[in-house]
């Protein structure tokens, strides 16, 4: 009985693949709807003939874009194994091929013909001049591409892949296409853009040219001659934030775990900081308090005389702003790290008559080593990476991040430059990561085994928690200060002019106005508001569900070339949103692929910036579940996606919670990607709290970026209530 | 089919010269043949590492063979996922889903094997019922103890009559006590149905107690196959002697052989036995330690190293000139000394010559 109906049920699946591609074929625009991806006006505007409109087949029969009739053969071959049995060796060969060279078929026709007829010029030369064009793809294409792709997965099941899994392989063949698509394309056409010459062609020269820039890598200011380049400036930026944070975040982890301190959920609740704020309040909060107007230059220059300076902007604003906001994270990494460290271990060390100095020395400070490695990594990718900051602090202090975005968005629109830089800067970040994978593939120091450990850590020696306490304290009064400032900043009515305190911000952003036709949403900000609110949850369930997915494959399947798939699809970690941003650009404003200026391009970008975070999360909880839950449901019957469905992913609920909340959040804070393509229909909140900033519109932008803390500290706080509330059966004791 | 109480649709299961290689060279399986009959219950016994559990999942569809071809019943399964075999497991950490009650566990399966869920749910009552568990059903996996567990576990893998029922060191997570009595169940129930069972243990004890076959392995292959008496009187070589019961393997002399029966001289002792095929020259003889008879009229001269009351019995380390000989005698009566030179004979039957490897 059940031989009868998995032989069936799998050849269902595959019929309902051929046909998504038939219907994609047949009945669906084949090319991208210029009123939106969600709009179907075009049903009753011309449809099925306009040649806007038109699917495939009837393009084709009106005798127009006639290089689509070539996958046809592709779509009509899987019909025939429909009658063979799983098992033979034909079933397999018809489906690969067909789905391969159907593939192949659409991409060659998407990359080979643009909107000025071939895209290549050998192409012209063979065959003559096309006198047609097309523009990018849509629903149409979208369904064949996503059947030709099941089709061959499912032909490469058939042969015996991960033991003939059709849902495995079909997973792995998703994935793979997504990243390729949305992470190694763009990289791809970046990297070419760097060679592009003026003409049109490409030459190693260009590139040679761009790069070799003074901007780039001048040591003016070593020699006392003028500026630094962006690159020296991010390294030294990106070196001394990632130290200061590491330093900072031990502090607070022996804070924690070796001092005797009781209030360390207050602690413990900075680590939320980082993840509710978006980037660039600092740097906010900072001019309200240094700036020139600010409230402590102000003072200053009553009290002293001392004639207030734009000292903040350049390197030491935005040092300072990038230490407020990556310490917590830094914090995050090496508290796992110092309680990780076993007490029996320095107890051990006490019994051999070393001292509390000389344990920390000896002992728990080398043990914490790989985490003080990957805490300065941290902070070097994320400093590297930020882009707020520089922007509203940088002043004459370039960086690459804010380089590549006066590249391309200020009067010099230089793509070529734009991608040069961005190559410099994924190429210290890619280093950067590298570095760590290295690092902590090679060394571990877990000493924090299954067994039970009843020691407690000592503490620390006095003449160490002394400062450790002065920089603990100062860190944390700074902190409260600028979250202070921040809140009243937003009710002031103009910053360091006028300080009567007002809600006219926020009125000016979040007025409703109640009229007969209903609710009517008249604040400056809510349509900014309401797309962030869209897109980012639109993206989160996304990011989550191919997160999770990927997590999925890598700690409970085999397939060869599986550590090259979780390089791949970590990868977009070390890759900066600025870099996100330009590549994104370059290539999806042209076709096949033609989706900037929509909300989608906002919606792919989060999902693979934020993918990782998924990625992450699912493989640590995967990880507690034993992997003979999955077997005893597979020798039961079940196969791969009824297992997942029905019992990973409800053992998963706080993670996929997590997932879920997580990605929303970094959705809403995300600006470095963000600001290159938003546009005038899609404007998130945080480009536009910039464009205010940049109007020097303080009030209001303080006030939207208090309302956006405050959306997103409900948001995580309504997850800490799901995920305490959520109650699976305990896990049995038995391993 | 609603009615149909639980059976079985034994099936045999063969494989045909089956080798599993793990990453590029660890080969867990090699070259392995082997018949298992419909309604059998065949144990795999080995040290760990020895590829029984390899071989057990690739029964299951859990692990691809790298090479060979693997049968259940006329059907070549080689190819096919779990999913796709008739087949079901019992894991060594039982695997119950922790999110889901009793019933739901056992219920799990048979919602993908085409039953409504009437018929499903009454079939997994019973599947409770013959387990003893029938008032359990709302309960929690963690609800429960390790043998009830255990319980739910066979019960979810038997209500889907599969052609063969796979066992991964079913007990190992049970208490001694506890032990003895599952595995009686677990064999009333698969005599009962007669259904196919393989079973994977390190226990030979177990092992012994359970199986219709044992098919000891060692090094990715097999020892020996036989029943559990064949492997207990007549071991294939040192290996299987030794890992099956204790036995002493002592290096002896073959001085003739004569109509299939030998001539064997050890420590100056004579003694005849069945030669099993070997030839004059050096030779091992495996002797159990209940075979050793302490005392005799005739044997070799050995002294007491050690003399231990263990309850039930005595056990002695004898000192003999070619090494330690372990004993045991049922008397505990009056013990040998420590230090007293004892003459040992070798019982009629028992001992047997493994060729010298």
């Amino acid at each position: 009985m059940r031989r009868a109906s998995t032989d069936t049920s799998s050849h269902s699946v595959l019929i309902f693949w051929i046909a998504t591609g038939w219907v994609g074929f047949l009945l669906l625009p084949w090319y991208g709807i210029q009123d939106g991806f969600f709009k179907f006006e075009w049903l009753t505007d011309g449809y099925p003939f306009d040649d806007d409109y038109a699917p495939a087949a009837f393009l084709i029969g009106q005798g127009e874009k006639l290089w689509l009739a070539p996958m046809i053969p592709f779509l009509v071959a899987p019909l025939f194994v429909l009658k063979r049995r799983k098992t033979d060796p034909t079933f397999a060969k018809i489906l690969i091929l067909s789905g391969a060279l159907g593939f192949s078929a659409l991409i060659a026709q998407g990359f080979g013909i643009g909107i000025r007829g071939w895209n290549f010029g050998w192409l012209e030369a063979a065959f003559g001049p096309l006198g047609d064009r097309q523009f990018g793809m849509g629903y149409g294409a979208l369904l064949v591409a996503s059947a030709f792709l099941f089709i061959f997965t499912h032909g490469i099941a058939a042969r015996g892949a991960v033991n003939g899994d059709v849902f495995v392989v079909g997973a792995i063949g998703f994935v793979i296409l997504i990243v390729t698509a949305f992470v190694f394309f763009p990289i791809a056409k970046m990297l070419s853009a760097a060679f592009i010459t003026d003409g049109g062609g490409y030459s190693a020269l260009t590139f040679a040219e761009k790069f070799v820039d003074r901007r780039l890598w001048g040591v003016g200011c070593l020699t006392g001659a003028g500026r630094c380049g962006a690159a020296l400036n991010s390294l030294f930026l990106a070196v001394a934030v990632g130290t200061i944070t590491t330093v900072l975040g031990l502090v607070f982890a022996l804070v924690v775990t070796r001092s005797g301190f009781r209030h360390t959920r207050v602690l413990r609740a900075l680590t939320v900081l980082p993840i509710i704020t978006p980037p660039f309040v600092i740097g906010l909060a900072l001019i309200l308090l240094f700036g020139l107007s600010g409230a402590v230059t102000v003072f200053i220059s009553d009290v002293f005389g001392i004639q207030p300076t734009r000292w903040l902007y350049g390197m030491p604003g935005i040092l300072i702003a990038q230490i407020l906001a990556y310490t917590p994270i830094a914090f995050l990494v090496l508290i796992g790290v110092v309680e990780g460290v076993s007490p029996s271990m320095e107890e051990a060390a006490q019994t051999l008559r070393a001292n509390r100095w000389q344990v920390f020395r000896t002992v728990s400070l080398p043990l914490m080593r790989p985490g003080l490695a990957n805490a300065f990594l941290i902070g070097f990718i994320e400093s590297m990476a930020d882009f707020g900051n520089p922007l509203i602090l940088g002043g004459n202090f370039d960086v690459l991040s804010t380089e590549i975005f006066f590249a391309i968005v200020g009067a010099q629109y230089d793509q070529g430059r734009a991608a040069v830089v961005a190559l410099v800067l994924l190429s210290f970040t890619l280093a950067a990561f590298y570095a760590q994978r290295f690092w902590l593939g090679k060394k571990s120091y877990t000493t924090v085994s299954g067994k039970g450990d009843a020691g407690v850590h000592p503490k620390m020696p006095r003449g160490l928690s002394i400062p450790v306490f002065a920089v603990a304290g100062i860190w944390g009064a700074f902190t409260v200060i600028i979250y202070g400032m921040i809140l009243y900043g937003s009710v002031v009515e103009l910053w360091g002019v006028n300080n009567t305190l007002t809600f006219k911000h926020y009125v000016t952003a979040f007025s409703v106005r109640i009229e007969d036709t209903g609710i009517r949403w008249s604040g400056a900000a809510w349509d900014s508001f309401w797309t962030t609110v869209q897109i980012a949850a639109i993206a989160a369930p996304l990011t989550a569900a191919v997160g999770l997915i990927t997590a999925y494959l890598l700690t409970r399947q085999n397939f060869a070339g599986k550590n090259a798939f979780e390089f791949g699809t970590m990868l977009s970690f070390a890759i900066p949103g600025t870099v996100i941003g330009v590549s994104y650009i370059l290539a999806f404003n042209v076709p096949p692929v033609e989706i900037t200026g929509t909300g989608i391009i906002l919606v792919v970008s989060f999902i693979f910036r934020n993918m990782p975070v998924g990625v992450r999360a699912g493989i640590a909880s995967m990880s507690q579940l034993d992997k003979s839950l999955d077997e005893s449901s597979l020798t039961l019957g079940a196969n791969s996606w009824q297992t997942f469905r029905k019992v990973i992913l409800p053992l998963l609920r706080p993670a996929i919670l997590a997932a879920l909340v997580y990605s929303f959040v970094r959705a809403m804070t995300a600006i470095s990607a963000v600001i290159f393509l938003v546009s005038a229909n899609y404007d998130m909140a945080t480009s536009y709290i910039i464009g205010r900033v940049e109007n020097n519109d303080y009030g209001l932008a303080i006030a939207y970026s208090t309302t956006l803390i405050f959306v997103m500290l409900s948001a995580v706080g309504l997850l800490q209530l799901l995920v305490g509330k959520t109650r699976i059966g305990r896990r049995t004791a038995v391993t | 089919m609603g009615t149909a109480k639980i059976s079985s649709k034994a099936a045999p299961v063969s494989f045909r010269g089956v080798t599993k290689v793990y990453g590029r060279d660890v080969v867990a399986v090699d070259d392995i043949s082997l018949e298992i009959e419909a309604g059998k219950l065949v144990t795999l016994l080995g040290p760990s590492g020895c590829g029984k559990t390899t071989t057990l999942r690739m029964i299951a569809g859990l692990e691809m063979a790298t090479r060979g071809e693997i049968f259940i019943g006329d059907r070549d399964v080689t190819k096919l996922p779990a999913t796709d075999r008739d087949v079901s497991m019992v894991f060594q950490s039982y695997a119950l889903f922790p999110h889901m009650t009793v019933l739901e566990n056992v219920t799990y399966g048979l919602t993908f094997s085409g039953f409504n869920k009437a018929d499903a749910r009454e079939r997994a009552v019973q599947g409770l019922d013959l387990v003893g568990l029938t008032d359990f059903g709302d309960r929690l996996p963690s609800e429960l103890s390790g043998g009830q567990q255990q319980r739910v576990a066979v019960a979810r893998a038997l209500v889907l009559e599969p052609q063969v029922l796979l066992f991964d060191e079913p007990l190992s997570n049970l208490d001694a006590k506890l032990r003895r009595q599952m595995r009686e169940e677990i064999r009333d129930i698969q005599q009962s149905l007669g259904m196919t069972v393989v079973y994977v243990t390190h226990d030979q004890e177990e092992a012994l107690a359970v199986s219709d076959v044992i098919v000891v392995m060692r090094n990715a292959s097999i020892a020996q196959i036989g029943t559990p008496r064949e492997l207990y009187d007549a071991p294939a070589d040192r290996f299987v002697a030794d890992f099956i019961g204790e036995a002493n393997l002592i290096p002896c002399e073959i001085t003739g052989v004569e109509g299939g029966v030998a001539d064997i001289s050890l420590a100056g002792y004579h003694h005849r036995l069945d030669s099993r095929g070997l030839g004059p020259g050096p030779a091992t003889l495996a002797v159990r330690p209940s075979r050793l008879v302490l005392n005799a009229g005739n044997g070799f001269s050995a002294s007491v190293n050690k003399a231990t009351y263990v309850g039930s019995r005595m056990e002695y380390t004898l000192n003999a000139e070619f090494g330690p000989v372990f004993a045991v005698a049922e008397s505990t009566g009056d013990p040998f000394r420590v230090g007293q030179e004892l003459v040992v004979g070798l019982a009629p039957t028992g001992p047997v010559l493994l060729p010298d490897d």
